[in-house]
């Protein structure tokens, strides 16, 4: 079974990004050496009257280091809390959570981020050895794009047209006419419903990350289910469990 | 130094459950916490057929707490007694199978099946807030709940606990008719129906639009009414409702209650029940108390 733990991290950089857009470097060897792209920690507020672990995807994983790192969006009171937290200071963290993307086999990549979704592509990108087209899509401003350049063609849009391809990431690709043989997507869910059709229509694989609402973050309290076009083997009805068996998902495996 | 309890004949090593629908079946948790170190473990509850849930969202955080509203997901008493049992058996602590249904059949079904297996304590729900058929529809009507124990325990092997909702107007009424039906113990409070609005979407939180309240933020609730309720019968009481260390389980004990359930606490501290259970040695320690039983109901 995967090492899984409960620890307190070390902050050892905290970035504003982009606007309310926060890059969170945090020490964990143990949770570093066993962490895979596509993978989430379960970050704690700290808080007394905020008591549920946020799940944030893992952006970069430096295993020498013993380093992780996190990019989020301040969405509420305890990404707030998160977000002030400086050098030095400890986090509570558990991790690492989730099953990842399956990087085997492809030899033509796609990797499609959208908003928030757009950090966990990035040590995706990484670790792909294979070619790769890399979509960026953001409402307006824009946010790690550079660092993905190293790693593949880079492509953007933009809702307001402020940069790339006026639109969203299905119209990026579509106009640079790219292809590919697995996609690999993160995103809001809208933006994951166009994906699959989208992988449909041209017959290319698919896999998505999800998130949702959660709370015990391992598997337990069932809060994140997504429906499965299948019975799942745990639950043995049409359901399955984000945090435990995804976020990283066959789009042909999922209704949503 | 005792921390034993018996509850309706069955001993615990210490008086530390789970609080269903918590836990699991306690397989997720057993990679953070010795299921070993814990009195009871109790499971999420289990219906005769596989239940899918609510719609999500399914959870909302609140101040100091959090709203559910799961709708007793569930994969049926087939694969729970298959799978899950073989699975606690492996620890050295006492099996509490959670028992939900939508109807007295569906309970009674779920009882029988569970009479020739290896559990120890059965917990019938019916309380669950976030389920339109059984659950709490049962808990609100004091002859629906002497009927509905009544007819549990003409069925069932194991002792029986039931678990009261909070939300009534006499809690000691509910408790006087699960004991005059034949309970063995009761178990409470399980959550309080709520509510939170997404002011951003202009929409409520959950998919389920209410949802029950959970976490220190109900902690006084629940204390109130497990002392009225221990007050009012003379079977053991499990009290639970917003426990996240020692010092709150023993208000629990002070309170009446022979043993606590920690709930909501294992979403952020996953090791949470197994503290509690040490941090009660530690209080006896400290205290020079010799046995655990000498606190409960001692205000």
């Amino acid at each position: 079974m995967a090492l899984k733990v409960k620890n307190t991290a070390i902050v050892r950089e905290n970035s504003e990004i982009g606007t309310g857009i926060h890059s969170l470097w945090i020490e964990d060897p143990q949770i570093s050496k066993a962490a895979k792209p596509g993978q989430f920690v379960s970050l704690y507020t700290g808080a007394a009257d905020k008591l549920l672990p946020r799940p944030i995807s893992l952006c970069e994983i430096k295993k020498e280091a013993g380093l992780l790192r996190l990019v989020f969006r301040i969405a509420g009171a305890g990404t707030e809390r998160i977000a002030g937290f400086g050098p030095g200071d400890p986090i509570e963290v558990m991790g690492p959570l989730g099953n990842g993307f399956d990087m085997d086999g492809c030899k033509r990549a796609i990797l499609i981020g959208g908003g928030i979704g757009i950090p966990p592509m990035l040590e995706l990108a990484k670790q792909l050895s294979c070619e790769k087209s890399i979509v960026l899509g953001y409402r307006d401003e824009l946010f790690l794009n550079r660092e993905f350049e190293a790693y593949g063609s880079v492509f953007i849009s933009t809702e307001d047209g402020s940069c790339g391809v006026k639109g969203n990431v299905i119209d990026a690709i579509r106009e640079n006419a790219l292809d590919g043989d697995m996609i690999f997507a993160c995103g809001p869910t809208p933006m994951l419903r166009g994906v699959k059709q989208y992988a449909k229509e041209k017959q290319i694989r698919a896999q998505l990350s999800l998130e949702e609402r959660m709370a015990c973050g391992i598997g337990a309290c069932l809060a994140c289910v997504c429906r499965s076009k299948d019975t799942d083997e745990h639950t043995n009805v049409n359901n399955k469990r984000i945090c435990k068996d995804g976020p990283v998902f066959y789009a042909e495996d999922v209704e949503i | 130094m005792n921390l034993k309890v018996s509850i309706a004949g069955v001993e615990w090593k210490n008086p530390v459950t789970t609080a269903s629908g918590t836990f699991g079946s306690g397989a997720e948790y057993s990679e953070f916490v010795d299921l070993g170190s814990l009195g009871a473990v109790t499971t999420k509850g289990v219906a005769n057929v596989p239940w899918p849930g609510n719609p999500t969202p399914r959870i909302a955080e609140t101040y100091g707490g959090m709203l559910n509203a799961i709708g007793l997901q569930n994969p049926g008493m087939e694969v729970f007694i298959r799978r899950d049992i073989p699975f606690l058996r492996q620890y050295d602590t006492n099996i509490i199978v959670n028992v939900c249904g939508r109807t007295v059949k569906d309970y009674i079904e779920v009882v029988e099946r569970l009479s020739g297996e290896d559990v120890d304590m059965l917990e019938i729900n019916i309380s669950c807030p976030n389920v339109k058929e059984g659950g709490i529809a049962f808990g609100q009507n004091a002859k629906a709940v002497e009927e509905i124990t009544a007819e549990v325990k003409r069925h069932a092997k194991q002792p029986v606990i039931m678990k009261l909702s909070p939300n009534v107007t006499d809690i000691a009424e509910m408790a006087r008719a699960a004991e005059a039906g034949g309970a063995d113990a009761l178990s409470l409070i399980n959550t309080l129906t709520g509510m939170k609005i997404d002011i951003k979407k202009r929409c409520f939180a959950l998919a389920n639009k209410t949802g029950g309240l959970s976490g220190p933020a109900v902690k006084p609730v629940a204390v109130r009414m497990v002392y009225q309720t221990a007050k009012a019968v003379k079977i053991p009481v499990i009290g639970m409702g917003g426990i996240q260390n020692a010092e709150d389980a023993l208000e629990f004990i002070m309170a009446g209650a022979t043993a606590v359930a920690v709930g909501t606490a294992n979403f952020y501290r996953p090791d949470a029940a197994a503290c509690v259970a040490e941090g009660l040695k530690a209080y006896m320690q400290e205290y020079g108390v010799e046995d655990i039983n000498s606190l409960i109901g001692c205000v």
